[in-house]
Formats: C-alpha cells, sequence, structure tokens
C-alpha cells in the first residue's frame, strides 16, 4: 500500500431524518483499480456513492481524494477533483447529436456562453478516439444502442479529466456481447491509470472484471477484500447475513397433456420457427442473449406481438391470442422484464396495483366492484407471498424491489392461472428477495402451474428450471437438462463462441 | 451533412410541401395567389402570429407549454397605449415598445419564477397567468377598444412597399413591421443555435435532468425563457395596434391555440426537445394561408374554422403517425444490433 | 383488515394526501362563504342569491367535470364547449325547423324529447371522434381536442353564419327554467344526477378503477390486460355526453344557441379540475374536490357581483391567482413529504 490511494472514505456517517443510512463506511481505491461496491437495496451503497460525487454531505467521516482531505464535496468540487458519475440513466440529451452530447459538459465547465461548433466537433472527436468508438458525430443520440449511449457517457466523463470513474449498475440493460465490449472498454481505462469504482450485484461480474471488493450491508461495511478470495456462497452470506442452500428445481408429477403447445411460431426480424411444449409442472428456462429474439417470443404468447405465422394451442385447443386480454382469459399471465415501467403503477395503491387483472371477476353486474372480495383477495395474497407492506393502500412506489415483483407476481396468481411467464424474474431485486421468488417458483411449480422464465443470469437459470431452452438469433438452438448442463456450456451457446 | 434520409424524417419537407400543394392549388382555382399584392397581404397577416409563434416555439421545445402570450400580449400593450394617451404623448413610438416590452418581460417572469423555480406544471400555470392578466385587463382597467397615440398611428402607416395586383388594381402595403419579425427571428435563431443560453433549452427539453447534471443553470434558463416569451409578446402588442391603428383588447386573445397549432404542425415535439425556427414559419404561413385564403378556392369564411380543424387534426395526425413508426423502428433496429 | 384510525401517525400516507386535499378545499369553500357573507350580510346568504347560483354554475360544472374525467386518465378535453355549442345548435335547427308554430304543448313534447336526443348524439359522436384520435392515432391529447374544438365550432359557425339561433318553443324554455318547490332549478338537479353518476363510477365501478390506472401508467396497463383504447374513447365519450347536456342547460338560460358561447368556459372548466384536486398529470383527483371547486367558483363569482364597484372580471383575476396560490401551496407541501419519504427509501 504505498501509493496514495486515489479516493479513500474514513468512517462515513449519515442519516436522513432519524433514519440512519451510513454507519461508518470506509473504503480505499488505487490508482488504477477496479473496485467493485456491492450491496443489497437498502445497504447504503447509494448514498455513498452521492456523498462521494458531492451531492450529499456526510454527517461525519473524512473523504480524500489523491491525498487531500474533505469533510464534505460539492458537486463541482467532485468533478474537479476527477471524480464522475455515469448514472443508470446515463443522462445523455437524445434529442441532440453526439458531438452535442459530448461537448456540452466540458464547455459548461470552461463557463463557455457561446457555442462553437467547430471547436465542439474537435473536442467530440478528441473524446471518441480516445475510447476507440467509431460513431457518426451528428446522429441524435436517440437513435444509438443502449451501449453505444453507455459509451457516450464514459466518453464524455473522460473528457473531464477524469481519475475516478464510479458506474452505477452499468451493466443491467446490456447483452452479453455489450458486457464484454464494455469491460474492454474498462480495463482500457484501467491501463491509463483512471479507477473505477463499479457498482453491482452481479457476482459474475464481480469476479470478472473488479479486483478488490467491498460490500455493504444495512449501512455498514461487512467484508472487503480481494475478489480473488471470495467464492459465491460467501458473497451471498455478505450481502444478506443469510445462509443459502445450493438448490435445484426436480420437477415431480409433470402433466401428460401439454398445457401449452407452439408449432413452428415465426416473427420476421425477432424469431423464427419456434416450437416447443410446456406441461404443468416444469419450469422451462428460455436463456439467450438480449437480442436473442427471447422477449419477443413471451411477449407473442401474452398477446403484445403477433406472430407471422404458427399455431400455439393452450391445453390441446389451438387459439389465435390476438390481444392481452385472450392471453389472460387463456390462463397466462406476464411478469415483464421492466417492473418499473411496465408492471406496476407506482403511485397507486399495493391495492390496486394487485388487483388490477382481475377486477372482470371481482365486479358485479354493471361493473360495480364488489368491494369486500378485493379486499379479501388482497390481503390473502399479501400474506401468501409475504409482501412486507403495513397496509395495501401505501402506494406501491413505497415498497422495495423484491416487494414490488411479489405484488405484480400475486397481480397474477390471483386470476386463473395455468401458465406463467416470467421475464427477468429477480432483475433489480436483492439477493434476499431472490431466493425467495425462486423458492416460490419451485413451490408454484410443484403445485401444479406450468412456468416459463427468460433469464440470462445463469445460475439462476440452472437452480429454476426443469429444462432448457437456449435461444439465439431467433432459433433454439439447444435443450438442455440443467442437471446435466454447466454455466459454461450456457455461455457458449448462447453466444455462438466456443 | 444533412443527408437525405434523415430529411424524410423530418416534418418540415412536409409542411412545405403542402404549402407548395396548397398555393397551387389556390392559384389555379382564383388566379389570384400569386399575384403581390395577395402575398403582401398573406405576409401582413402573418406577422403578429409568427411573432408570438417565436417565444411559443422555444417554449413547447423545452418541454413545456405556455398560453399565457395572448394575454400578455394584450395586457402590455393596453397598459402602455392608455398611459402614451393620459400623458398625451407625441413623441417616438420606441418608448412605446420599450413600455410595452418591459411590462411584457415582468408579467412573463412571473410564469418563469413559477415554472422554474417553484417547478409548478407549465399548462395550468399559465392557464392561470392568463386568466390573471386577463382579469386585470378588463377588470382592473375597464379595456375597451380605443385609439392609439399619433406616433403608434403614424408608426403603423410606414410602409417599405406597395404591391399591385395587376388584374384587380387593388393595392396592399408591405408594412415596415416585417422588420421587427425578422429581426425577432434572427435573435431566436442566434439565441437557440449558438449560446449556451439557447442548447440548454434544447437540452432541457430532451432530459431536464441530464441537463441539471451536467451543469446548465436550468431554473435561470427557464426565468430567461418565459420573461423573453413575455418580452416578445410586450413588442407584439405594439406592433398590432399600430398596424391596426386600434387598440383592441380582445383581438389577439383567441390566437392562443391557433399559434400552438402552428408551432407543432411545423415539426416542434410537444413533448419538446426538438424543433426549428424554419418549421415554425412554415407552420404559421399555412396557418395564415388556411385562414386567410380559403375565399379563393371558394371556401366560404364561415367555414374555415372548421377547415383549419381539419387541418390541425390531420397534420398532428401525421406528425404522431412519424413520432410512432420512427419510435417502432429505432427500437427494432436497436433489437436488431443487439 | 381495519385501519387504526385513532392514530393519525398510522394512516398511510397516500390517504392523508388526499383526505388533506379535501379538507383543505372545505376549509376554503368555508372560508369564501363566510366572507362573502359578512361582507354582503342581506344579500348574500339569502334563498334567492342561492337559487340565483344554482341557475348559474351547472353549465360550467357539468363541462369541468366532464374535462376531469379527461384529465384522470392523463389527457385533458379541451373542446367541451365546442361540442356544447354544437349540440344544442343542432337541438334548436331541428326544433325551429320542425316545431308548427303555436302548437299544443302535447304535440310539442315529442318533438323536445328527439331535439335532447340530437344533442345528447352529438355530444356522444363527438366524443368518439375525439377519443378515436387519441387512443388509435396517438395524437396527444392537447392537440387533439384543439383541433376538435376548431372543428365543431367552425362547424357550427358554418351551420349557422355565426347567428344566434332563435325562436325555440316556449315549452322548452319552460321546462329548462323550471323549479323545484320554488327554489331549486332543474338545471342543478341534472348537475347533482351528472355529478353523483360520475362520482360514483370513478369510486365504485370498475371503469373508474380503470381510468385511473391508464392515468398513471398507459404502458403498464397495456401489459395488465386493460384495453387503453377502449377505455379512452369511452372517457371522451362521456366528456362529450356532459358537454351536450351543458349545451342544452345554456340553451334553456338563453333561449337560443350561439356557436361562440361560452368562450371563457373551458379556461374556467381546466381551473376548476386542477383546483379541485385533480392531477393534470393522470391518476388522481375526485368528484367531490371538483364540486368543491365549483362551490368556491361560483361564491366568488357571485359574491363579487355583489360589490358594484368591483368589476366582474376581477374574478379572472381571483381566479388565476387562487389557482396559482393553491398550485404552489400543494407543491411545497408535497415536497416536503416526498423529500422525507425519497430520503427514506433512497437508503
Amino acid at each position: 500500500m504505498g501509493t496514495t490511494p486515489v479516493l479513500k472514505v474514513e468512517g462515513i456517517t449519515k442519516s436522513f431524518g432519524g433514519v440512519q443510512a451510513l454507519k461508518g463506511v470506509s473504503l480505499d481505491i488505487a490508482p488504477g483499480e477496479i473496485h467493485c461496491l456491492a450491496g443489497e437495496n437498502g445497504s447504503g451503497k447509494s448514498t455513498l456513492i452521492k456523498i462521494i460525487s458531492g451531492v450529499y454531505e456526510p454527517d461525519a467521516g473524512i473523504i480524500e481524494v489523491s491525498g487531500r482531505r474533505f469533510s464534505h464535496l460539492t458537486p463541482k468540487e467532485a468533478i474537479n477533483l476527477g471524480i464522475q458519475v455515469i448514472y443508470q440513466d446515463f443522462s445523455v440529451f437524445p434529442n441532440l447529436s453526439v458531438m452535442e452530447n459530448l461537448a456540452l459538459n466540458s464547455e459548461l465547465m470552461d463557463n463557455r456562453k457561446i457555442m462553437n461548433y467547430k471547436r465542439a466537433r474537435q473536442i467530440a472527436t478528441q473524446a471518441v478516439t480516445q475510447i476507440g468508438m467509431d460513431i457518426d458525430l451528428d446522429e441524435r443520440v436517440e437513435n444509438l444502442s443502449v451501449a453505444d449511449k453507455q459509451l457516450i457517457a464514459i466518453s464524455r466523463a473522460l473528457l473531464q479529466n477524469a481519475k475516478l470513474i464510479i458506474m452505477d449498475e452499468p451493466t443491467s440493460a446490456l447483452t452479453k456481447r455489450e458486457v464484454k465490449a464494455l469491460f474492454d472498454v474498462i480495463k482500457k481505462l484501467q491501463t491509463r491509470g483512471l479507477s473505477i469504482l463499479f457498482v453491482s450485484h452481479k457476482l459474475d461480474e464481480v469476479f470478472e472484471i473488479s479486483e478488490r471488493y467491498t460490500i455493504l450491508r444495512s449501512g455498514e461495511k461487512v467484508a472487503n477484500g480481494s475478489t480473488g478470495e471470495l467464492d459465491r456462497k460467501t458473497f451471498a452470506y455478505y450481502m444478506t447475513g443469510r445462509e443459502f442452500a445450493d438448490e435445484k428445481y426436480v420437477a415431480k408429477n409433470i402433466g401428460k397433456v401439454p398445457v401449452l403447445s407452439v408449432k413452428e411460431l415465426t416473427l420476421e426480424g425477432a424469431y423464427s420457427n419456434i416450437s416447443f411444449d410446456l406441461a404443468a409442472g416444469e419450469i422451462v428456462a428460455i436463456t439467450g442473449l438480449l437480442g436473442s429474439g427471447r422477449t419477443e417470443l413471451v411477449e407473442t404468447l401474452f398477446g403484445i406481438l403477433k406472430p407471422d405465422s404458427g399455431e400455439i394451442a393452450i391445453k390441446g385447443k389451438r387459439l389465435r391470442i390476438k390481444n392481452v386480454k385472450t392471453a389472460i382469459r387463456s390462463g397466462i399471465g406476464y411478469v415483464p422484464v421492466d417492473r418499473l415501467t411496465e408492471g406496476l403503477f407506482l403511485p397507486q395503491s399495493v391495492e390496486r396495483n394487485l388487483i388490477v387483472s382481475i377486477l372482470d371477476r371481482l365486479s358485479a353486474r354493471l361493473g360495480f366492484l364488489r368491494r369486500n372480495a378485493l379486499a379479501e383477495t388482497t390481503t390473502k395474497w399479501i400474506k401468501e407471498l409475504s409482501i412486507a407492506t403495513k397496509d395495501p393502500e401505501l402506494p406501491v412506489l413505497a415498497l422495495s424491489g423484491g416487494n414490488q415483483q411479489k405484488v405484480v407476481l400475486a397481480r397474477w396468481l390471483a386470476t386463473d392461472l395455468s401458465i406463467l411467464i416470467l421475464n427477468g424474474p429477480t432483475m433489480g431485486v436483492d439477493i434476499g428477495a431472490k431466493y425467495d421468488i425462486h423458492s416460490l417458483m419451485r413451490k408454484l411449480a410443484s403445485n401444479g402451474l406450468a412456468i416459463i422464465i427468460v433469464s440470462d443470469d445463469l445460475p439462476e437459470v440452472l437452480a429454476c428450471s426443469s429444462r432448457i431452452l437456449v435461444m439465439r438469433d431467433g432459433v433454439f438452438v439447444k435443450e438442455l437438462d440443467p442437471a446435466k448442463t454447466t454455466e459454461s456450456m450456457l455461455s457458449e451457446l448462447s453466444t455462438g463462441i466456443a | 451533412m444533412i443527408s437525405l434520409r434523415r430529411m424524410t424524417k423530418r416534418s418540415e419537407p412536409y409542411v412545405f410541401a403542402v404549402i407548395v400543394a396548397l398555393s397551387l392549388l389556390i392559384q389555379a382555382r382564383s388566379g389570384q395567389f400569386f399575384s403581390g399584392n395577395n402575398l403582401v397581404d398573406l405576409t401582413r397577416s402573418l406577422i403578429v402570429p409568427a411573432m408570438f409563434s417565436i417565444g411559443c416555439m422555444m417554449v413547447i421545445v423545452s418541454g413545456g407549454i405556455d398560453v399565457s402570450f395572448p394575454a400578455i400580449a394584450s395586457l402590455a400593450m393596453f397598459v402602455t397605449d392608455k398611459v402614451l394617451l393620459a400623458s398625451n404623448y407625441s413623441g417616438n413610438v420606441l418608448l412605446a415598445y420599450a413600455m410595452s416590452a418591459g411590462l411584457g418581460l415582468l408579467m412573463g417572469a412571473l410564469n418563469g419564477f413559477l415554472i422554474g423555480f417553484l417547478r409548478l406544471p407549465t399548462l395550468v400555470v399559465t392557464l392561470g397567468t392568463s386568466s390573471l392578466y386577463t382579469g386585470l385587463m378588463y377588470g382592473a382597467f375597464a379595456a375597451s377598444a380605443s385609439d392609439v397615440p399619433p406616433s403608434i398611428a403614424n408608426h403603423g402607416k410606414e410602409i417599405l412597399f406597395t404591391a399591385t395586383n395587376a388584374s384587380t388594381g387593388l393595392t396592399s402595403n408591405m408594412p415596415i413591421h416585417i422588420f421587427i419579425l425578422i429581426g425577432a427571428l434572427i435573435l431566436a435563431f442566434f439565441i437557440l443555435r449558438y449560446t449556451m443560453l439557447g442548447r440548454g433549452i434544447y437540452a432541457i427539453g430532451g432530459d431536464e435532468i441530464a441537463a441539471e447534471r451536467a451543469g446548465f443553470n436550468v431554473r435561470g434558463i427557464k426565468m430567461f425563457l418565459y420573461s423573453f416569451v413575455g418580452l416578445l409578446a410586450g413588442i407584439t402588442g405594439i406592433v398590432r395596434i399600430s398596424m391596426m391603428s386600434y387598440a383592441d383588447p380582445s383581438t389577439m386573445l383567441s390566437m392562443d391555440m391557433t399559434v400552438i397549432a402552428a408551432v407543432v404542425l411545423g415539426g416542434t415535439r410537444v413533448t419538446g426537445g426538438v424543433g426549428t425556427l424554419i418549421g415554425t414559419v412554415l407552420g404559421i404561413t399555412l396557418m395564415t394561408m388556411l385562414s386567410n385564403s380559403l375565399i379563393l378556392i371558394g371556401i366560404p369564411t364561415y367555414w374555415a374554422r372548421a377547415f383549419t380543424g381539419a387541418v390541425i387534426i390531420i397534420g398532428t395526425g401525421v406528425t404522431a403517425h412519424q413520432t410512432f413508426s420512427s419510435r417502432r423502428r429505432r427500437s427494432q433496429m436497436q433489437k436488431a444490433k443487439a | 383488515m381495519a385501519i387504526d384510525t385513532t392514530d393519525k401517525k398510522k394512516i398511510p400516507v397516500k390517504m392523508r394526501k388526499h383526505d388533506a386535499n379535501l379538507t383543505r378545499l372545505f376549509v376554503m369553500l368555508i372560508l369564501v362563504f363566510v366572507l362573502m357573507t359578512i361582507l354582503r350580510p342581506n344579500q348574500f346568504a339569502t334563498v334567492s342569491s342561492f337559487n340565483s347560483m344554482m341557475r348559474q354554475f351547472p353549465e360550467y360544472g357539468i363541462m369541468a367535470i366532464g374535462v376531469s374525467l379527461t384529465m384522470i386518465t392523463g389527457g385533458i378535453d379541451l373542446g367541451v364547449v365546442g361540442v356544447a355549442n354544437l349540440s344544442a345548435i343542432l337541438s334548436a335547427k331541428f326544433l325551429i325547423s320542425m316545431v308548427p308554430k303555436g302548437a299544443e304543448v302535447a304535440q310539442v313534447v315529442p318533438f323536445l324529447i328527439i331535439a335532447v336526443l340530437i344533442s345528447v348524439v352529438t355530444g356522444i359522436t363527438c366524443g368518439l371522434i375525439s377519443g378515436i384520435l387519441i387512443a388509435k392515432f396517438n395524437i396527444p391529447p392537447i392537440l387533439a381536442t384543439l383541433g376538435t374544438q376548431q372543428l365543431f365550432t367552425g362547424i357550427a359557425i358554418g351551420l349557422t353564419n355565426g347567428r344566434p339561433q332563435s325562436g325555440l318553443p316556449l315549452l322548452y324554455s319552460k321546462i329548462g327554467n323550471m323549479e323545484f318547490f320554488n327554489f331549486i332549478p332543474i338545471s342543478f338537479v341534472v348537475f347533482l344526477v351528472a355529478a353523483l353518476a360520475i362520482g360514483v363510477m370513478l369510486s365504485r365501478m370498475r371503469l373508474g378503477t380503470y381510468m385511473y390506472l391508464v392515468g398513471t401508467n398507459p404502458r403498464a396497463a397495456k401489459y395488465a390486460g386493460l384495453n387503453n383504447a377502449w377505455i379512452l374513447i369511452r372517457t371522451y365519450v362521456l366528456s362529450g355526453l356532459l358537454s351536450s347536456v351543458a349545451g342544452l342547460i345554456m340553451m334553456a338560460r338563453t333561449n337560443s344557441a350561439k356557436a361562440d358561447y361560452g368562450a371563457p368556459y373551458t379556461l374556467q372548466c381546466v381551473l376548476i379540475a386542477v383546483l379541485g384536486g385533480i392531477n393534470p398529470n393522470g391518476g388522481f383527483g375526485t368528484i367531490t374536490g371538483v364540486t368543491m371547486a365549483i362551490l368556491i367558483l361560483q361564491f366568488l363569482s357571485s359574491g363579487l357581483n355583489m360589490f358594484n364597484n368591483i368589476s366582474n372580471f376581477y374574478r379572472d383575476v381571483i381566479w388565476g391567482g387562487v389557482l396559482i396560490l393553491v398550485l404552489v401551496f400543494n407543491t411545497l407541501l408535497t415536497w416536503n413529504k416526498e423529500r422525507r419519504a425519497a430520503r427514506r427509501s433512497m437508503v
């Protein structure tokens, strides 16, 4: 530990109106180090980031940047010290060109009043060359892919002499290929002496990219060290404080007659000639990279998209699923991948979110709601799924990610469900709730539900399914038995790279 | 640098095409459209709405919507008129412009404060201030149609040139106010394109949070924006009454919706972040053509409003369809790339 | 699942805010009432004054309910006045041309019934058009209803050359201005029925819940199996229906129909909705709140009327001012609550 750390925080404490967010947290990052900050929702990691970047002031503690000590920072100071944060939404301007997105920040920092396009172009060109990106500077950013937008955010950060780049869950919307590209960029930055603070809860990434880690739980630092010495079980233990057994799903009582039968389903530009059967009691995992067509496939089963050709049969009967309502009536439920925008009505009550799809059933003639029935249903499912909420009238946005996901699940379980599709069942859900949801899925399947999960979380796929279908470029490339499969096999099949 | 492909995605070329088509149609039916005097009349009619549309467009680009500009223009011009009449003012018309502009600026600044600092929703705030200002005008100032001071009237008579229609012998005068419009357009263009303030307006319209994070002074920019709209409105008020040589407080009040419709027809997105002055001018031209020139293709004036409504509906329908399908194309492209 | 209401701390945040809004409105209502009564003791709180108020507010009150519905679904209906006038004009034209002069009461009645039907059907059709433009063509509601307002008003102007349609059968205004117990105007009863019906729909019927949900998050609504288009279309149809009823009331009061009656009502309705607690972004608001806002406006308006030296137009000033104050107040309050809640959840 000869070199001065680029960032060191000691004894950081912060409370908000009586709620303690951080208690005496310490962390240090050396120059050129890739450090992972991990923790569940509520662990305090976002608060810590905001303190480091100057958005908040700590109640106590010291922030030391390259040897200079501060009791707190302002955002401008943090930027001047070389600390840059890349938020999950990248903070880009979709309506402006790449060039402007890259140049505006530095122009503003230099207190420019007049826009000089020639200078902006120079700045932008310099930025993209640094990263090694080949892109049309005049293209509107809204037309770019998520990964490109992220690269723009990173290039922009570099323009301001960053010494430490903090990335908040950078891989959540990226395909495996793009994640690899991002990691290459990160390694390149490392060779230039930059440090990266990588906030993530995905263990594989923690292992793959970072050298050291710090784990927060309930506002305290519970572990730190080199990632080389860490293993999955210990990681999960530190994150949640609980021990987890490695479970697998062994399907019993598989129904004889397939409850869902798909034959040669094709949708141009998404998937082609998809055929498979699903029986009660099975959990089939469809895995593949983002873009393999898996979301389009399940959304077709749910009535959001319409196939160009092919057949879908539910319980032996051929069916044209022309809209979501038809799908629901056929007993299909769908937990979408983007919970916040597609799954929930955030400011509305837990109860409303829960009963939204069964209002038909719970209303009398003329459409009058049967209030008692609604309240009973809500109470029942809150108890069944152990949803942690004091009152079903509270807005659902007050719940944690895991509990929110449970509300969405409850919504479907309350319908007349035979087939449940979950896209990214534990995305953005903390490890504790993740295992809860896995156990729940296994229990539901054992009780006769047919489940399809779409996931690229390979351990999740292996732990929860009775059958795996690997999808690549719109087709199923292989069907596997999870008991005989390893993560690396899945990874190779998904990417097509041996 | 503007590829042909990118051109087809924008609305401005379509509006232009519609204008051309409409003018040819009118010309065919009446032979009068391209006559000098008709074109001058047309230009004369669009000066006031066009001046309104500049500020209106800037607000919509920033992601907001302002319906109070006619009320600001009316109140500012009315107070100015009354004060100058009462003091028997006979000096230069510039004072009238300055006064009205100043009053407009203050009124707009109230919007800027409520929207920029208190972050209240734009439509409702401007509805409120519109009501406030209209009420003040009719209530506190007991506004009614009145004359204008001589300098304003004389100013109104200043003309750039006269155009004569060869066949009908009718003449139309191009008012000097066209320079004010051109000046305002140039100023707005410069601000929007070449100042950080202007780029900030686009940035805020694109993603306000990102703009804040990038270091834009969002509150200050909004304050400037709405004050600027007020200033322009005040100037427009004087332009109006001098062109008419008559101060009627109610004439501008119904313009809010047609100006907004014109701005949107011209390609400015209601959601913000996208829009050009050229498109706005095209939109205003189209709307003005519709209200003025329909009589030339035999649509009686009584049906003009219905016709305008239909055009707004069709125009916004097409724009909405464009945004919709380009969004779908974009997400498909993104999926394909991944 | 009983909630312990005696301990204020346990009342959930959402309900508290909702009730707080209504309480605030109620307090304002009482204040205005008391103020007006004190300032004009012999004029304001009298039977004739109330009677006069009850005759005035149903016109715009019913339209305000329609606008509120559309705002709950995240949109807005700026065309209410156009629809009202167009429906009234079509009814009026029918009556004027079809009812023979000096006809017997019994003969006129069926014509009246048909005229009401014509108006209602027009309102529904206009609402249908707006709804389709918004739901199927994806035109933003502000623009779509702006366009339909121009279109419908324009058609009304075209059909009448801008002139008022008068000469309606006397029976119409007799019935239209009828008062129960010599006190309660029929238009007030109509308003009451409309407010109750829509209020019940919102709070106790499926469609009401669907409206709130679509207004909150249309994407999630689609994924939950809601038919957004159908819900929106029904919303605008209801708004159109309510507008046509308002038009009939206006026609009864003025004994004529004209294409540009009630032009300031549009703005007024939006202000009422927002003052009444309808969230302009959609998803929240009640008819109770809207009704209280209507009453507040009417009290202010009638009260001001009683001051001879204050022009009527001051009402607009007060309106604009009150609206802004309410907005500011609401925002500051929510800010504090949200900031506290956000900090707690961000940990």
